[in-house]
């Protein structure tokens, strides 16, 4: 089952088009990383789910129903540009913010009691906005975007601003939402975030959307079939289904190459083959990093 | 509907919990009490007398200067020179010099003083310099004191508006200002409280808080909910200055007492004095100006002036607060505010400066129409009604302006829609034209 059916969407603004027939699922429950180099449509995409704009052509179901008002509730926003009354106290600025998103004032106020307790923050509920350090207010918009324990969770960016403690701590969160029952949108530009993380991803570029899937399975797509060797000795020549690719020569003085395997052989074969040869320290698939992943795609892409 | 609401409390416990809030609310009235405490002070701290050293080589002024509350005059025969150059260790404030052929020469008349001469003691001296060579001319010319005076009209005429219920005495007087009052009332909240709904759009784009807000409430809703929050304080603050210079001035003249209304009257009387130079004698059938004025503004329709003044004071400021929104949403900071600025408040100070010729013809044209345009009526209007207005007239301006207001928050709303979320760009006209007539 899918929390969000992105069907054919086009967005387009007076000077560019931001979604190009854009269409992406999202599965319930998963952490999904919605990637794409700067202005590639990822925001337009996100307010087009907050149903701040809409789109020109295409729909969005929200669980299979087309998107409307009742559904802002169920979602929580972060965006990426961060912000709050600077000049509200925050306990107010809280309470507002989660009535807004049709909790009552008694509930709210419960809710913010157990998230103040779980951040340690409690003596801040007296504080203005402006008072608080970057990371504080960044605490304080993660705990309003949360709040109504919305079924769907858009964070814009999340660790930004956040020290590594402070980060950790948010990660721990989005992994506690997930695991009762929230789905999560990352938008993000670090990688690492996104092979930590998410399960998910799809990738936007230049408006149109060239990549998507589980982690895994894009993964496997992009792998090389290549085999990383650290060794020492002549490595020259091998048999020619293996393909030396290159030689490095690594900080402590062992070379480094990569072979690239043909159809009718696989690891142990080559490993074998190597054993003969050279002293191996290290051996390994060259499995592809997201970074890697993100790099080719978009790189792959012809100039529009 | 619940958002628009959660909005406009917010907008409205925000600014009323504002320690500027309360800092105004209580020195506004203090500052008008204070304002006509000074005025009361002031006038009845100038009686304090003054000598001035009269030197008449005519021989025609003596004892022609009457003593007065302020002017102490006394006589000298010393020669001009002389009189000079003893002025300054004299306790005179100032030497008024009459050479012999005053009458011939009328501009030979000289006031010596250490300081400058105050305007109020030039001219008085003047007035009965003048009136004497006056009376001595009309003496030669055979015309007697006495036909003059009788020749001296004074006329204080009561204006008297007929209408079907019959003859009503009214007082242009009172019209004017009570129409001035409220004229001047919507002029500075149109402002003042237009701007705080520009700022606070604003402030709402710069913090970056619109993006969180508007995935929660409809943009409209948002501007609206602003809009109304903003007008709640306007009014009240309105009813709490009302109420506390009501309850101020009643303490103050409660303490001062009689004291007060006994300057004060002076101080009118005096005025009129003034004013009417040469009646003679005072004393005659003078009537209290005070209960005069009184009675005019009960025979004003009260009950319409502000049940209108409510309607346009709301009118304007809603159809201008609307267009301040759209500047406010349309700029990424107050200092960029300037360049939209001016097409909005030109109206409303030339609606402010047409409000003065308004009063005097209260029914032109240009009053007409003026008071029918959804821009100016708010103003113009507000200055007309007490003059009294067609009924037909107030219902097409007061149409005219629920639709001008419709206009503006429509047009208000479609650009606040893409500005909000439009940052580093600076805007220009034909870009808010697009945003206008963007899908």
């Amino acid at each position: 089952m899918n929390i969000i059916e992105v069907r054919n969407v086009t967005k387009e603004y007076s000077s560019h088009t931001a979604l190009d027939n854009v269409s992406l699922s999202i599965p319930k429950g998963c952490i999904f990383g919605l990637l794409g180099p700067n202005g590639a449509g990822k925001t337009s995409l996100i307010r087009i789910i907050n149903q701040i704009t809409g789109p020109d052509s295409g729909e969005v179901l929200f669980d299979g129903v087309p998107l409307n008002p009742n559904h802002i509730s169920r979602i929580g926003y972060l965006p990426e540009e961060r912000g709050l009354y600077k000049k509200m106290k925050v306990g107010e600025q809280l309470l507002y913010l989660a009535q807004l998103k049709g909790l009552s004032q008694k509930e709210a106020m419960e809710k913010l009691k157990t998230w103040f307790i779980k951040f340690d923050i409690k003596t801040w509920w007296d504080k203005t906005i402006g008072d608080l350090s970057k990371g504080m207010q960044q605490k304080v918009q993660f705990v309003s975007t949360v709040l109504h324990e919305p079924d769907l969770i858009i964070l814009d960016e999340p660790f930004s601003g956040f020290d590594p403690i402070n980060a950790n701590l948010i990660r721990d969160e989005i992994l506690e939402l997930k695991q009762k029952g929230s789905t999560i949108i990352f938008s993000t530009h670090r990688m690492e975030t996104v092979e930590e993380l998410c399960d998910h991803i799809a990738l936007i570029h230049k408006s149109r959307k060239v990549l998507d899937g589980p982690k895994k399975e894009i993964k496997e797509q992009f792998k090389t079939h290549t085999y990383f060797v650290e060794y020492k000795g002549h490595l020259d020549e091998l048999d020619p289904i293996y393909q030396i690719l290159d030689r490095r020569v690594t900080e402590d003085g062992y070379f480094r190459s990569d072979i690239h395997l043909g159809g009718e052989t696989n690891a142990n074969a080559l490993l074998l083959n190597l054993l003969s040869k050279v002293e191996i320290r290290a051996f390994g698939e060259n499995i592809p990093s997201m970074s890697d992943i993100f790099m080719k795609a978009v790189n792959e892409v012809p100039e529009a | 509907m619940r958002n628009i609401f959660l909005v406009i409390r917010r907008e409205y416990l925000v600014r009323v919990k504002k320690k500027s809030f309360l800092v105004m609310t209580v020195l506004g009235p203090l500052l008008f009490v204070a304002f006509y405490g000074t005025v009361f002070w002031a006038a009845a701290s100038s009686v304090d007398t003054k000598t001035v050293q009269v030197l008449d080589e005519s021989g025609l002024f003596r004892n022609k200067f009457k003593d007065s509350e302020t002017l102490k005059f006394v006589f000298t025969d010393k020669s001009i020179d002389s009189a000079k150059a003893a002025f300054p260790s004299s306790e005179a404030n100032a030497l008024v010099y009459i050479p012999a052929n005053v009458i011939k020469a009328p501009k030979s008349v000289r006031i010596y003083a250490a300081k400058n001469v105050s305007l109020d003691l030039k001219s008085d001296i003047e007035k009965v310099i003048e009136k004497e060579i006056e009376d001595i001319k009309l003496a030669e010319a055979g015309i007697t004191h006495k036909i003059l005076e009788d020749s001296r009209v004074n006329i204080n005429s009561e204006t008297i508006s007929l209408s079907e219920e019959g003859e009503k005495t009214s007082s242009s007087g009172a019209a004017t200002v009570i129409g001035g009052i409220c004229a001047f009332l919507i002029y500075m909240s149109v402002f003042i409280y237009g701007t705080q709904v520009m700022r606070g759009i604003t402030e709402e784009k710069t913090s970056r808080i619109v993006e969180v807000i508007i995935s929660s409430v409809k943009p409209f809703h948002l501007m609206l909910g602003k809009i109304i929050g903003v007008a709640l304080v306007g009014l009240t603050q309105f009813v709490l200055w009302i109420l506390l210079t009501t309850a101020l001035t009643s303490a103050t003249s409660a303490i001062i007492g009689s004291q007060l209304s006994k300057e004060s009257v002076q101080v009118a009387k005096e005025m009129n004095k003034a004013q009417v130079p040469g009646q003679g004698m005072p004393g005659g059938n003078v009537d209290n100006p005070v209960t005069e004025v009184l009675g005019a503004v009960a025979s004003l329709n009260i009950p319409l002036i502000i049940g209108c003044f409510l309607f346009y004071y709301l009118g304007g400021y809603l159809l201008y607060s609307a267009l301040f929104g759209a500047v406010g949403a349309a700029v990424d900071n107050d200092a960029d505010t300037q360049q939209f600025m001016l097409p909005i408040t030109l109206p409303i100070i030339f609606s402010f400066v047409f409000a003065q010729f308004v009063l005097r013809d209260p029914d032109g044209t240009l009053a007409f129409w003026t008071s029918i345009i959804p821009f100016t009526s708010p103003i113009i209007m507000m200055v007309r009604i007490p003059f009294g207005v067609p009924a037909w007239e107030i219902a097409l301006s007061m149409v005219l302006l629920i639709l001008g207001f419709m206009g503006t928050t429509w047009i208000a709303a479609r650009i606040y829609r893409v500005g909000i979320l439009m940052y580093g760009k600076k805007v220009s006209y034909k870009e808010l034209v697009k945003w206008i007539f963007y899908k």
